[in-house]
């Protein structure tokens, strides 16, 4: 479980993360969600630990990371995985050299062990044998996101975090991606933390989301609340395709009816 | 060892064409030189000359100075696309010294590697001025032997070793700490990849004097 305290980040002077206070919980996919600029990457970069925020507290299974000495860090990262917006695979390594490079860092695996562990990962995101040679430049975006996946679990990490896993991907693809993320969450136990703007993605795996405005915590929710919110910052967020605009309202008549009975 | 490909086993090509030449071209400069002088000059000093402008300065600093444009740009691009790309990002999440882990390697291979180019270089500008006398005819095979023979200072290649050495620590840091300060895309990758091949030259051309007037002098 992760637990975070009135966050605040500031930028020379520019406050971007106003005070956020929230729970992540293990099991679970939990989705930050917002606009473009509202401070999702900021945030999971300081959940992550790649950014130290100005103020506030950040628990860990309740110990408070920010007060971790270095060793502490070292190891709390060798138990997170993060899958990154563009994949950053490493270009001069092969996709098996890319899963297996987390292992060479942290365990004290043989190498035959290493790259069995490895395989068995890509197998899992579904990645087929012929692959595992090929360079990150000759592989497909989907793909590379597969092997990003793969990398980022191949520690079995307790904590996995994942910046707009879908941002350039098509819808067929981004809907493998994201059922791949929650199997893997329940499979691993895994408090997963995923940042995205993608309705689809909030609506086929977001069990537990929390929405950004301008820094702040502006709503906490749920996919199956999401649609009625009484916000108007979530409706116009929520809303702006037609498609769903005309659910919405199907789901006010709905619940109208319900109300009425 | 995939770094001493990329940063020395590469360039072996570039360095032993330009050092060819550029022994030539010293050679027949000397020759030219010593021709002109009012104090006659013997023709296998045309040798000993070229040897020793090759080792104090040509090899070890005009080389230098173009590893820092080839070595150089590749390192400020190739860190910087790391950097944005996210892959520096990813290595700092995993828990690694990620300044280390890229940059070190980096200047192993550069001070391990730099010597034995600049030791080609010269042997290579040597037999350049060989050849250019071989086909002028400006001065005998025997004169040009019996040059490369004549004594020389054993300060002279420790000075030569030093700033070898010198250069190449530059050459790998300066185009790493500005590949990995890149913020922005590709645009700013090519910025940063200039800056550092400039700043790289200037360094070196400075560090040239105040080494030589530190061991020289």
């Amino acid at each position: 479980m992760i637990e975070v305290k009135d966050i605040k980040k500031s930028f020379d002077g520019i406050e971007v993360l106003k005070g956020i206070s929230t729970v992540f919980e293990p099991g679970k996919t939990n989705l930050i969600i917002g606009q473009s600029g509202s401070g999702k990457t900021v945030f999971l970069k300081c959940l992550n630990g790649l950014i130290e925020p100005t103020s506030g507290e950040i628990f860990f299974n309740q110990r408070n990371i920010l007060t971790f000495s270095k060793d502490e860090r070292k190891k709390l990262r060798s138990e997170i995985g993060t899958v990154f917006q563009g994949s950053a695979l490493f270009d001069s390594m092969t996709v098996l050299e890319n899963v297996r490079f987390p292992l060479e860092m942290f365990s004290s695996f043989s190498m035959k062990e290493m790259n069995a562990r490895a395989e068995e990962v890509l197998e899992r995101v579904n990645l087929t044998a012929e692959s595992f040679k090929k360079f990150p430049s000759e592989i497909s975006g989907g793909m590379q996101k597969r092997v990003a996946i793969a990398r980022a679990i191949v520690n079995k990490p307790k904590y996995l975090f994942a910046d707009e896993p879908n941002s350039g991907l098509d819808p067929q693809t981004s809907k493998v991606i994201d059922q791949l993320l929650h199997e893997l969450t329940i499979e691993y136990q895994t408090t997963t933390i995923i940042n995205t703007h993608d309705m689809n993605s909030v609506m086929e795996i977001g069990e537990s989301i929390i929405f950004l405005k301008n820094g702040y915590k502006e709503w906490y929710g749920d996919k199956t609340n999401i649609l009625t919110a009484n916000n108007e910052a979530v409706i116009n967020f929520v809303y702006s395709s037609q498609m769903f605009t005309k659910l919405r309202e199907v789901l006010l008549k709905e619940k109208e009816n319900q109300l009425k009975k | 060892m995939r770094e001493i490909d990329d940063l020395g086993m590469s360039s072996i090509g570039l360095v032993a064409f330009i050092s060819l030449f550029m022994g030539a071209v010293v050679a027949i400069q000397m020759a030219q030189n010593f021709e002109n002088s009012q104090i006659p000059v013997p023709k296998y000093y045309v040798a000993y000359a070229t040897k020793v402008v090759l080792i104090l300065e040509f090899s070890p600093t005009i080389v230098s100075l173009i590893l820092a444009g080839k070595v150089g740009s590749y390192i400020a691009s190739s860190i910087g696309t790391m950097r944005v790309t996210e892959q520096i990002d990813a290595l700092d999440v995993m828990g690694i010294n990620s300044p280390s882990f890229l940059v070190m390697p980096k200047i192993i291979a550069s001070v391990f590697f730099n010597p034995i180019l600049i030791m080609m270089s010269i042997g290579i500008g040597i037999w350049g001025g060989y050849l250019i006398g071989e086909v002028t005819q400006l001065w005998s095979k025997s004169d040009y032997i019996r040059g490369l023979q004549m004594p020389m200072a054993n300060k002279f290649f420790t000075y030569t070793f030093i700033k070898t050495i010198f250069f190449a620590f530059v050459i790998a840091t300066v185009p790493a700490y500005y590949g990995y300060n890149v913020k922005g895309g590709s645009l700013e990758v090519g910025r940063s990849s200039t800056a550092a091949v400039v700043w790289t030259s200037v360094i070196i051309i400075v560090l040239n004097l105040v080494l030589t007037q530190t061991i020289l002098s």
